[in-house]
């Protein structure tokens, strides 16, 4: 398969999903090279439009990656991020963007190999749907 | 503004598949770069003189560190653009090793991609502004929650360093499970014999304050600075009256099952757990007792000498400040019964977990330290071990060792020589993991010296045949099936998280396991730190650990409290919420999402009324800039400018 070099832009928050993509790469799990991470300390941070910016200035793909629901380190950052993410995920067709270029996931500290999947599963969803566009 | 970047090359770690010096070329032609350069160890002290010097040469304001992972570096880094004469917070840290070269092969993606990250940082580190960190009273005070050995020792050690301590048990006394063992491996000591001593030693300790019945029902605050609830349940018994006599024990009318002896033998409605209990005080289980139950009894409040007994007794819940926290909230042992029905699954009364047989073993037990079968109360002659009940099993979904079960099932294999010369043992094995010091040894003694019969395989089946037990198994080594009459099977259960530990997990924001094991801040380089300031870990909460490791986990807590407890006062973190009091509109929408209650009102002289960060009490999160309507909250450091500076020139 031709795979063009897509952008992603991974939003995660310092506790969780950043140290379990640091665990990854102790582990030396390899992964596609298309994400490229923005360090928040925490989902609640991760404003919507700040997803939106991404999209509007050319993003294949958004992915965003917290800790557990339950066990956030400022308590419940992620359960407003939930709600925050979820809406947004539900406007985002009728802003013209196909659903399949977001997601938002909880990945914690020790789950290096979760990480790795959750990288390739969704480099391969973006993919696919940028080379369906492309075949229109 | 003068940007300089350093690319690391962490020797190889990094050189070997991102191009350290094309990616300080490209730098060289970002905005505001003022100096790029490629070092081959920078966290090394050539390294960080080496990033110094160019600060002074080149004249840098700010630093772009392409490196490791920040949480791994960043305080480093900070240091050195510190010592450098820098603000330590003009340092971006842009992670091209566990995220970049540890991830990827292909060299030309992977450079490109530092590149990248590059730009992101020095676009991020433009619009840093300078941070100053403000400082908090540390209070002097240490909160240790569960009172096993790790707890006592940490308690100990604190208090003699003439910190107060405040140990909390569940339970009604301390001890925890090492106060149920016999003896201990290998040296065979008795287990009483070393631990009573330290229990009573915690109680009567000045600086100690042993609160027994009692769990954290809530923590707030932070490091330095926590405030907890404690609840003290009620127990129907005065504990400054009761002098521990157990007469109130011996008249009571109402069984109950005897948790202290795993239910090797029966207890009281009211009871003192076990004679060196300490406190020596009795408690009633309302559960069990007849006054409770039918309304009609009273009869420990007549025998009680001490005027003792108190139906009437409510919970009290006590609010304290503590500077530290530490956990050793201990294991249990893994419940069998519904994981191996092929080993009865708890229906046959002679298939009994090894602490009940410890409980059986022991000269203050229920059966007075005679081992007896529960059937029928004869002494047992052929006694069969099962090791990993519980453990190294993926088929129960329990792949994790529990670290003490081929020791202490190689203890009883002895004592249980000592106790009936004319027994035999059978041990069925996978591997005899025995890597202290010592233990190899004593598990070829009990081979060699009590001669227990090893049988490397796992066990198929039990069944009853004729008043006795038949233990099928598959000896591996032979290459044959075994079949082993037994009088008594004793199963070497694995170990888990205390009941209880996840929710206590969740109230001091702490992360744990599926086991209910609680998560250690870095595996080696920080085993019993969390990552939440301030709590620490201690023993068996954190991994299936032996006494000699708890007890020097529970040491190494102690000192890290000690040591933070030791300096008086903190810095909090300079990244916290600032409000634009000018353009603040005071709907509060931030108050409504801070979960630290960082947020007042604050009234102007103009007359408006709006929103103040208490910068001691944010934590950083940033929940409240995306709730602020017009977006004049701002988390410093994490600035909307900032983060869509970052987004912006990733997707260039």
């Amino acid at each position: 398969m031709a795979e063009q070099n897509l952008k992603i832009i991974g939003f995660l928050c310092n506790w969780c999903s950043y140290a379990g993509a640091d665990m990854a790469g102790m582990a030396r799990m390899k992964q596609p090279a298309d994400l490229r991470v923005v360090r928040m300390p925490c989902t609640g941070r991760v404003n919507p439009l700040l997803v939106l910016k991404a999209f509007q200035e050319g993003a294949d793909g958004v992915l965003v990656s917290g800790c557990h629901p339950g066990d956030c380190h400022y308590t419940d950052g992620n359960y407003y991020a939930r709600r925050r993410l979820e809406l947004l995920a539900r406007m985002l067709p009728a802003l013209g963007i196909e659903p399949e270029r977001f997601h938002y996931t909880w990945v914690s500290a020790s789950e290096g190999a979760r990480w790795t999947q959750v990288v390739e599963e969704f480099t391969e969803q973006v993919q696919s749907v940028s080379s369906g566009r492309e075949a229109e | 503004m003068r940007i300089g970047v350093f690319v690391c090359q962490c020797g190889t770690n990094i050189a070997a598949t991102v191009n350290t010096g094309e990616v300080a070329e490209a730098a060289m032609a970002m905005r505001n770069v003022a100096h790029a350069e490629s070092i081959q160890y920078s966290c090394s002290e050539p390294g960080q003189k080496a990033i110094i010097n160019a600060v002074h040469r080149h004249g840098l304001t700010r630093v772009v560190m392409a490196a490791c992972s920040p949480r791994m570096h960043e305080t480093t880094f900070r240091r050195t653009v510190n010592q450098a004469g820098m603000n330590p917070f003009m340092l971006e840290m842009v992670n091209i090793r566990e995220h970049c070269s540890w991830i990827h092969s292909d060299m030309e993606e992977a450079t490109l991609k530092a590149i990248d990250l590059v730009r992101k940082g020095v676009a991020r580190v433009r619009d840093q502004a300078p941070l100053h960190p403000d400082t908090v009273p540390v209070t002097m005070g240490a909160l240790v929650i569960g009172g096993g050995v790790a707890g006592i020792q940490a308690a100990l050690d604190m208090a003699d360093a003439g910190i107060p301590v405040t140990l909390v048990e569940r339970e009604s006394t301390i001890g925890g499970n090492m106060a149920r063992l016999d003896k201990t491996f290998p040296t065979l000591d008795c287990s009483s014999c070393i631990l009573t001593p330290r229990m009573v030693e915690a109680k009567q300790h000045e600086n100690i304050r042993l609160m027994v019945n009692s769990e954290v029902e809530q923590v707030r605050g932070y490091i330095g600075n926590f405030e907890v609830d404690v609840r003290r349940k009620a127990t129907c018994v005065n504990e400054e009256k009761c002098t521990g006599c157990m007469i109130c024990e011996q008249k009571c009318p109402g069984k109950a099952p005897d948790e202290f002896n795993v239910d090797v033998g029966e207890s009281k409605a009211i009871s003192v757990p076990f004679p060196q209990a300490v406190p020596l005080v009795a408690k009633l289980r309302k559960e069990h007792c007849r006054l409770f139950i039918k309304g009609k009894c009273s009869v420990c409040q007549k025998v009680c000498p001490a005027d003792a007994i108190d139906y009437e007794q409510e919970d009290e819940v006590l609010t304290e400040k503590f500077g530290a926290i530490i956990v050793a909230t201990g294991y249990d042992t893994f419940d069998w019964k519904a994981a191996y029905p092929e080993y009865g699954g708890g229906h046959y009364p002679d298939v009994i977990t090894s602490l009940q047989y410890e409980r059986m073993l022991s000269a203050s037990g229920p059966t007075g330290g005679h081992v007896k079968r529960p059937s029928d109360g004869e002494e047992p002659k052929n006694i069969v071990f099962i090791s990993c009940v519980g453990s190294r099993d993926p088929s129960i979904g329990r792949p994790l060792c529990c670290s003490v079960g081929c020791m202490y099932t190689a203890k009883q294999a002895i004592l249980t020589k000592e106790h009936i010369p004319d027994s035999r043992s059978y041990v069925f094995y996978m591997d005899i993991r025995a890597s202290g010091k010592g233990y190899d040894e004593f598990t070829r003694r009990a081979q060699e010296e009590f001669g227990a019969v090893y049988l490397r395989g796992r066990v198929g089946k039990i069944y009853p045949r004729g008043g006795r037990l038949v233990v099928m198994g598959v000896d591996t080594l032979a290459g044959e099936q075994v079949e082993v009459e037994a009088d008594l099977v004793v199963l070497a259960t694995g170990l888990s998280g205390a009941g209880g530990a996840d929710e206590l997990a969740r109230k001091l924001n702490i992360s744990y396991d599926r086991y209910g094991f609680l998560s250690e801040g870095h595996p080696k380089l920080r085993p019993v730190e969390t990552n939440t300031g301030g709590i620490y870990l201690a023993g068996a909460c954190q991994a299936p650990r032996d006494i000699p490791d708890s007890v020097a986990q529970a040491s190494a807590a102690a000192a890290k409290a000690a040591g933070l407890l030791s300096r008086g006062e903190l810095e909090t973190s300079p990244m916290v919420a600032e409000v634009d009091w000018m353009r603040c509109t005071g709907c509060f929408k931030c108050r409504d999402v801070c979960p630290y209650g960082a947020i007042e009102e604050e009234g102007l002289r103009d007359g408006r009324t709006v929103a103040r960060v208490i910068p001691s009490l944010c934590q950083g999160c940033g929940v409240c800039n995306v709730a602020c309507p017009p977006s004049v909250i701002s988390l410093k450091g994490f600035t909307d400018n900032q983060l869509i500076a970052e987004v912006v020139e990733l997707l260039r």
